[in-house]
């Protein structure tokens, strides 16, 4: 099935939850990405029962400007 | 207050434009900006709100300068090295410009003075050019507590991303972050380098936004973050909603007093601001 990451199509098997996601898409830095799907910003915590359907549109966003990147 | 002669010409590429003019002239000279950290981030953004005619400039850091700042840190010159950097910006922003006023903080913003900071004058628009996570947190924190508006900025190797946060009126800085990574999840911050263009490129348009609120005019990077990649040469807007459930703009804030995170060793060591 077909979803956006940071603006750019991409193709993932199944749905599945942000945790395997960020596993599957090789996320840097997963620990500390922030996860946006369709405008919503997720909890950390929520990241092992939110699921991505298909055409979601995601967005990782990192911290920046201490030498975390 | 009305412009002199000397100010009419010295602001006149300003005064021309239609959305600036002598009222907005004007306004600028009466704002104050308090910016904090004096280092990648904050110097392009001091120079050119000096520039500006922004009337009075607070400047926070307790940091002097070293000859390694000098790659990125434009407003420190060879000479400096040593110097408070905040002694440092004062002088060029003097020599720059006399029309403003400039308010000299020498020390780390923490839990106990940066309510104090901003409150000395009174500040209109804060910006955030520190390069660690604790102050970041501080600082979104004391502006949403006393509704001040600010601008926010990271930059490191050849990424940069910034926000403007306006009370009420969209997400600020811990409704995308929640918290502060760990201390040490950071191996070394000598290590990760920047190029020096980075503070320039973000902190003019932290100092874009800043004068666009000034002035009251344009579309700020409220509810968006803007990230960019130099390598790539590209920038993404990325729209951003508030987080309802965010600990201190959220519906139900969990956090009611500033709070002095853990700093990283290796921060402590290289105190010096992006």
């Amino acid at each position: 099935m077909k979803i956006k990451a940071n603006g750019n199509e991409v193709q993932i098997e199944r749905e599945m939850t942000i945790f395997e996601l960020l596993d599957v898409l090789n996320v840097s830095m997963k620990e500390y990405v922030t996860v946006q799907i369709n405008g919503q910003i997720i909890p950390r915590s929520d990241y092992d029962k939110v699921t991505v359907k298909e055409n979601d549109e995601i967005e990782f966003l990192y911290f920046m400007g201490g030498g975390l990147l | 207050m009305k412009l002199t002669d000397r100010q009419l010409e010295r602001y006149s590429r300003h005064i021309i434009l239609n959305e600036v003019g002598a009222k907005g002239q004007q306004k600028l000279l009466e704002s104050k900006v308090l910016i904090i950290g004096t280092g990648g981030l904050g110097a392009p953004v001091a120079m050119y709100l000096a520039a500006a005619g922004v009337g009075t400039i607070g400047l926070v850091d307790f940091d002097a300068v070293e000859l390694s700042n000098l790659q990125r840190q434009i407003i420190h010159f060879t000479n400096d090295v040593g110097k408070p950097k905040v002694i440092s910006a004062k002088e060029k922003i003097n020599q720059m410009n006399p029309d403003v006023e400039v308010v000299t903080y020498r020390e780390m913003v923490n839990s106990s003075n940066i309510v104090d900071i901003i409150k000395d004058k009174d500040y209109d628009f804060i910006i955030d050019g520190t390069d660690n996570f604790p102050a970041k947190f501080l600082i979104n924190d004391a502006c949403v507590m006393l509704k001040k508006p600010f601008s926010h900025a990271g930059i490191i190797r050849f990424d940069g991303q910034t926000m403007t946060y306006v009370p009420g009126k969209g997400p600020c800085f811990r409704c995308i972050f929640q918290s502060p990574p760990p201390p040490d999840a950071v191996p070394t911050c000598r290590q990760a380098g920047v190029l020096g263009v980075m503070g320039g490129i973000i902190g003019t348009i932290q100092a874009t936004e800043a004068l666009k609120y000034l002035l009251g005019i344009g579309e700020l990077l409220t509810g968006y973050i803007l990230i960019y990649n130099a390598l790539e040469m590209v920038f993404r807007k990325v729209k951003i909603n508030k987080r309802e459930s965010c600990e201190i703009c959220g519906e139900n804030p969990t956090i009611n007093e500033l709070i002095d995170y853990e700093q990283n060793q290796c921060d402590l060591k290289e105190k010096a601001s992006n």
